[in-house]
């Protein structure tokens, strides 16, 4: 028993030790200026990369359920953040202080529309949570795309029109300008406040996981019906993980909008092609695998960069590293292989 | 009071009437065996009892409770727990974990104590697995603990499902036909734990199963189903002998 605790210890251990060992890493190389300014620029995106990744992988690997609009979850917790640092800023003058509300107002925003996407979905047997959530991802764009908010001393104002249409008084505000979006948040994001964020949303998922909660969670992945059969409340606890992932994709986005002097919803930032970018991510770290999406996020991002000398060929080299990592982290074979290399099991299974 | 009474249930699938009019009364203790040909309808009452599917009409009562119509969960809760006729693990949990799953309604902590890791999580992971383990014991699988219940060997898994059931802590157990793909001697082990279960934990329980040598061997009262009638109900002895079971199902 103490040996098969240990093991899911060394795990986490593992996971977590890889995150802080590659940040060590990282800031010896800028403090030797052995970086250059392109991988520099790459250091927050990689951080957020990476948090969507895992919290993608609660609903795809250890819910498994399909979900295709990740980065719509993202995009909501943007605007809210960025929208509620803007807001806030004569009242609360620290750029600091006003980023830390901003993460949790962008990850109740985006988790209150888990909730809602969930509630409905969720209830249904059936993939339609993956059609719904490509629907809503696309949707959330285009409605931000015509968006206007201003705020003046009587408070919020809304309209799918035009600035004009505010009616704002002579003091007013115009934060949110429909295709333009929000210009001027500050860029209050660094790289140790991605880590920090990465290592919380670890903290978040792999404990949940190991908690009653995730075997709740994983039972009703595993069997259902089964999962009914013991008393578990299974629309509860699909809306817990979908929502909690939900939650950190806003984080995630939050941290994307402190990032940028701009923040306007593209095709490129928030479309389908991010989610399913995501989703990769994902599927080649191993679904269900915390550690690999974790892996996955990073090499996948960095890869094409790296290879931007090669040009011709780099598309090809992604390819085949796509091919090799799939069968790494899916076939059968080789998890086998990767166990009986790192001997943990045995150890797990003898002890008792 | 009996522990569970049910009255003139019924249900069809378009135009089949899978289970037409069935009635059981179980005492409180009772070992009881359902059996009939294959297609009869004995699962079907099984999904019926446990809220996968609500009878067309009629009541089912558990320890005097009208549980008619409740969702799965709910009913579980209120004390009927199962096993499946094709198992149904969690596969890729650990042995201990399905288990665990089925005390998850028995050992509360919140969410949250969950996240940070609260006394409260502490403690009932603490308790969860000690009772866990008592449970594997019963069934000998307690060596087996840390391995992926897909990684058990057949036999294991049924007696699993039965532990994960026990987990629950019910009134009534249902097992749907649990020697199936055993070999005499599993079988003859299979009945064995059956009965400690049943004294052990003072459990009323109601078995579907086609190995007649378990169901004389441990049964106390049957009832036969054949087309979703019931042909015969009463003392195992009896029910045996009698011309029309014997006709229907039984054979030369
Ligand atoms: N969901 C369903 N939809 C349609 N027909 C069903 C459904 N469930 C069961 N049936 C039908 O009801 C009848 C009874 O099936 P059931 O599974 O209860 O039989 P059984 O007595 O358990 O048989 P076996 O011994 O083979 O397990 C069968 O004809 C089956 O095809
Ligand atoms: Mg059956």
């Amino acid at each position: 028993m103490k040996a098969y605790k240990k093991k899911v210890l060394v795990q986490n251990t593992i996971t977590y030790a890889l995150v802080i060992a590659s940040y060590l890493l990282i800031q010896a190389l800028i403090a030797g200026d052995l970086i250059n300014s392109l991988l520099k620029g790459l250091l927050v995106p990689l951080c957020i990369y990476v948090i969507l990744a895992v919290s993608l992988n609660l609903t795809v690997g250890i819910l498994g359920e399909l979900s295709l609009g990740h980065a719509g979850f993202m995009c909501v917790g943007a605007f809210a953040g960025a929208f509620f640092n803007q807001m806030m800023e004569p009242s609360l003058p620290s750029d600091q202080l006003r980023f830390l509300i901003a993460l949790f107002v962008g990850a109740a925003v985006a988790a209150a529309f888990g909730i809602l996407i969930g509630i409905p979905v969720l209830r249904l047997k059936g993939d339609y949570l993956a059609i719904v959530t490509l629907a809503f991802g696309e949707i959330i764009k285009n409605v931000i795309n015509v968006l206007y908010v201003g705020v003046d001393s009587r408070g919020i104002h809304l309209s799918f029109k035009d600035v004009a249409s505010l009616g704002l008084e002579e003091s007013g505000r115009v934060i949110i300008k429909g295709a333009q979006g929000i210009t001027g948040t500050p860029k209050t994001a660094t790289f140790t406040i991605g880590i920090i964020l990465v290592l919380i949303t670890l903290f978040i998922v792999l404990n949940m996981i190991h908690s009653r909660t995730g075997r709740a969670i994983m039972a009703i992945r595993d069997n259902r019906i089964a999962a009914e059969s013991v008393g578990i409340d299974i629309t509860k606890y699909k809306l817990m993980a979908f929502s909690v992932s939900a939650a950190l994709a806003g984080v995630a986005g939050v941290l994307y909008a402190h990032n940028l002097a701009t923040l306007a919803a593209t095709p490129k930032n928030f479309g389908y092609n991010m989610s399913i970018t995501i989703l990769v991510f994902v599927v080649m770290g191993g679904i269900g695998s915390i550690r690999g999406s974790i892996i996955a996020a990073v090499v996948l991002t960095l890869l094409p960069e790296m290879l931007r000398g090669l040009n011709d060929y780099r598309m090809l080299i992604y390819a085949v590293v796509l091919i090799v990592m799939m069968l790494l982290t899916s076939s059968p074979r080789a998890i086998e292989m990767r166990e009986r290399f790192f001997a943990f099991r045995k150890t797990g299974k003898k002890g008792a | 009071m009996a522990m569970l009474e049910v009255k003139n249930i019924s249900i069809s699938f378009g135009g089949l009437k899978a289970v037409d009019d069935f009635n059981i009364t179980i005492e409180k203790g009772q070992l009881y065996g359902l059996i009939g040909p294959n297609g009869a309808g004995k699962t079907t009452i099984f999904n019926l009892l446990t809220g996968v599917y609500k009878p067309d009409c009629g009541r089912i009562l558990l320890d005097g409770q009208d549980i008619t119509g409740h969702k799965t969960a709910a009913i579980n809760r209120a004390g009927i727990a199962r096993t499946f006729q094709n198992i149904r693990l969690f596969k890729d949990l650990s042995v201990l974990d399905n288990v665990k799953v089925g005390l998850h309604n028995h050992y509360r902590y919140s969410t949250l104590a969950g996240i940070f890791r609260l006394p409260s999580y502490r403690k009932a992971e603490k308790d969860m697995d000690e009772r866990a383990m008592e449970l594997l014991k019963v069934f000998d699988l307690d060596r087996e603990f840390a391995y992926k219940a897909s990684n058990l060997p057949y036999g294991k898994q049924r007696k699993l499902e039965i532990a994960r059931a026990m987990a629950t802590d019910p009134k009534l157990l249902l097992l749907d036909e649990p020697a199936a793909g055993m070999n005499p001697n599993e079988t003859a082990e299979l009945m064995n734990t059956i009965r400690f279960v049943r004294d052990h934990f003072d459990m009323t329980i109601l078995l579907i199963e086609h190995d007649m040598k378990l169901v004389s061997g441990i049964c106390e009262r049957l009832t036969v189903l054949n087309f979703g009638h019931m042909l015969a109900e009463g003392p195992t002895g009896e029910v045996l002998n009698d011309p029309q079971v014997i006709a229907a199902y039984l054979g030369e």
